[in-house]
């Protein structure tokens, strides 16, 4: 039988590459990709992350009966290589912003517009070995249509009218109801890949911390991870255990906003402003403990940059009594408000069978039927500690993600409780090494996973990294909840979503 | 039952507001630069309201989140009539984040194009002086000033709402100052 094999044995074939560390990677010839690619359309491998590099492109999948997690690379000297877009539409994105950045084509896909290259760069493919010379004008980008009678466009962005990052959504709507959206990103491209390569040690923390500000302590944790890896640092106890206090933090503070806001875009206003003061409690106690608002910089590779006094423990768990109480009556007012539930309840559907396409996670997966957490699988310290429990649900709509993150933040606040009594004693910092070598590493943001790739230089610095943000897979899927939604539900699917932009478009 | 938003509000009217009570005092070295930089008849024309557009020009979000922080009920930008719109034609000043991105600066010079004058930017966060750790980038272009004119920078990486407010309060009293 085809479809049971596993990943590990498929690859097999491949040339294992070595120095990669703590997961496989094997390098594949244009026969064995395409037949990977085959064998994708059959197999339940998930795409995890997919990145170039001037001859080469990388693909992270996991398998999703065993668990086992590998880097497919393929080299293309050629610079053309069979696309997965057929089996994975997931990598469709993907595979556009790997041509825009390092010309490597992908081969029988009918989409071959640009992605993150808007035609305004210096120059184009500017990653490439060769590199082209700018584009005359600015391209215009071919939205797809919608025809029909009575149908009118709306063009959203890219400067919104909230507090929000930029974008352009073409909403193509018959008086109320949306019939399609279309989603352009790319207009916050930084070029973080290209500022990854050839840089020190330190430079690049910051500047992984800062690819999505909201995760940056998910950012620098698989970050960390992942250099350790590559160098094979092993970091003392006691950091393990204050990096997951600061990433349970960090989850608490983005889903009560988000809750906040999401209920604020139903006009529901007084949510916004209670959970607005309890995601302030969070950030100062972040303040007091660790001397920074979001805990940026503070996850570095061999540990963290402070350690935490008694007494801050002992305050966060006073505060965090006090945040409970506050917090369950907030859930009371949601629960048993129905002018709310109202607009909440069956908007924005993803059936279940999308997301398991496109192999969305965090709370976007988890409301439609999908309960993948990296803090589970493939896992990490120290988690396999604590118990952990993921909530999923099945209904795919507003209302599912808003209980999705309600159920993790009393999730988290029990972990943290945990950690602070728990956390062995202890230094909270070694020197990492010098060496070279390459590394892959999990971690789980508030969002979903993110996924960062290292490869080490043997003078202590990073030769190349790339960072990749959960909402690659979920930007698509937006697009599928508003449809047949009214353009007044839109504020709301998307900030029940919450994607990164800075994180996607890199 | 008595719905549970009726025993929240109820709360809130017995235990007064979460608002913090000291304000932190106007930032001096924001308003030298501003200084400089705005005219005589700016307070007589604005009286002590100011109407603000956010424009994320690139950056990371980290600013953003500090933006919304200082519209909570701790901080409260709106008791000093200071308030957020949605359109730049109806703003007195653009509030910019971020390095500013090859990709998003058409889009910045037309919003500040569209703002009425008398206007001021507001260069806000680490990225937005110079670049910040984005510097150098192909996809950058670098601070604020490299595509509008600038009349004050609120420095941090993220400023907290304390710096936000210092900066944005002393943009206020040198606009009355003068």
């Amino acid at each position: 039988m085809m479809g049971n094999i596993t990943l590990l044995e498929f690859l097999s074939v491949g040339q294992p590459v070595a120095e990669h560390r703590p997961f496989p990677r094997f390098r594949l010839d244009s026969r064995a990709w395409r037949a990977m690619v085959g064998q994708l359309a059959v197999a339940e491998w998930s795409v995890m992350a997919m990145w170039g590099e001037p001859d080469e492109v990388h693909l992270a999948l996991r398998d999703e009966e065993t668990n086992d997690i590998a880097v497919v690379s393929h080299p293309c000297p050629e610079h053309r290589y069979y696309s997965l877009a057929r089996a994975r539409p997931s990598a469709i994105r993907l595979e556009r912003a790997i041509h825009d950045l390092w010309g490597l084509a992908p081969l029988g896909v009918e989409d071959r517009r640009p992605w993150l290259d808007h035609g305004r760069w210096p120059r184009r493919h500017p990653l490439a070995a060769h590199s082209l010379p700018p584009a005359e004008a600015p391209f215009r980008y071919a939205f797809l249509t919608a025809e029909g009678d009575g149908l009118h466009q709306i063009p959203v962005g890219p400067v919104h009218a909230g507090v929000i990052e930029p974008a352009h959504f073409r909403f193509h709507a018959q008086g109320e109801t949306v019939v399609r959206l279309e989603e352009r990103l790319g207009y916050v491209h930084k070029g973080i890949s290209g500022l990854l390569s050839g840089t020190s040690l330190d430079q690049a923390a910051r500047i992984v911390g800062r690819v999505s500000g909201d995760a940056t302590v998910a950012y620098s944790l698989a970050f960390a991870r992942a250099v350790e890896a590559a160098i094979g640092c092993e970091i003392p106890p006691r950091a393990v255990w204050l990096r997951a206090l600061m990433a349970e933090m960090e989850r608490i503070a983005n889903h009560v906003f988000d809750i906040g806001a999401v209920c604020n875009d139903a006009a529901f206003a007084i949510m916004l402003s209670h959970m607005g003061v309890l995601r302030e409690k969070i950030l100062r106690a972040n303040d007091a403990m660790f001397g920074h608002r979001l805990c940026m910089d503070r996850v570095v590779p061999g540990g963290v940059t402070r350690d935490l006094a008694e007494e801050g423990a002992e305050a966060v768990k006073h505060l965090l009594y006090g945040f409970r109480k506050d917090f369950e009556r907030a859930f009371q007012m949601y629960e048993n408000t129905p002018s709310l539930s109202d607009r909440t309840l069956g908007t924005g559907i993803v059936p279940t069978s999308l997301i398991h396409r496109f192999g969305a996670g965090g709370f976007v997966g988890r409301a439609s039927g999908r309960g993948q957490d990296a803090r589970r699988a493939p896992g990490y310290p120290p988690y396999q500690h604590l118990d952990l429990t993921v909530p999923a649900y099945a209904e795919g709509d507003v209302n599912a993600r808003l209980a999705v993150r309600f159920d993790e933040v009393r999730e988290s606040l029990r972990l943290i409780g945990r950690i602070l009594t728990e956390m062995p004693g202890g230094s909270f910092w070694v020197p990492p090494p010098h060496m070279a070598g390459e590394g892959l590493a999990v971690a789980e943001s508030f969002r979903g996973e993110v996924v960062v790739w290292v490869r080490m230089a043997e003078d202590g610095g990073v030769e190349r990294c790339h960072p990749h943000d959960p909402s690659w897979f979920q930007w698509p899927l937006l697009e599928a909840a508003i449809e047949g939604n009214i353009v007044a539900d839109f504020p709301l699917c998307n900030k029940s979503f919450n994607c990164s932009y800075s994180g996607h478009d890199l | 039952m008595i719905p549970p938003i009726s025993k929240i509000l109820f709360r809130h009217l017995v235990k007064g507001p979460h608002t913090m009570r000291n304000v932190p005092p106007p930032d001096p070295d924001g308003s030298e630069e501003l200084a400089r930089a705005l005219g005589e008849t700016v307070r007589a024309r604005l009286g002590r309201s100011l109407s603000i557009r956010e424009v994320d020009a690139g950056s990371c979000n980290g600013c953003e989140l500090e933006i919304h922080a200082v519209n909570n009920p701790v901080y409260d930008l709106e008791r000093f009539g200071i308030r957020f719109v949605a359109s730049p034609r109806h703003a007195d000043v653009l509030l910019v984040t971020g390095p500013v991105t090859v990709n998003m600066a058409e889009a910045l010079r037309r919003t500040y194009e569209a703002t009425p004058g008398p206007k001021w930017v507001v260069a806000m966060g680490d990225c937005a002086r110079d670049g910040g750790c984005f510097a150098g980038s192909y996809a950058v272009v670098g601070g604020v000033h490299a595509v509008v004119p600038v009349d004050l920078h609120i420095p941090g990486c993220p400023p907290s709402p304390k710096q936000i407010l210092a900066g944005l309060l002393a943009l206020l009293d040198s606009v009355a100052a003068k």
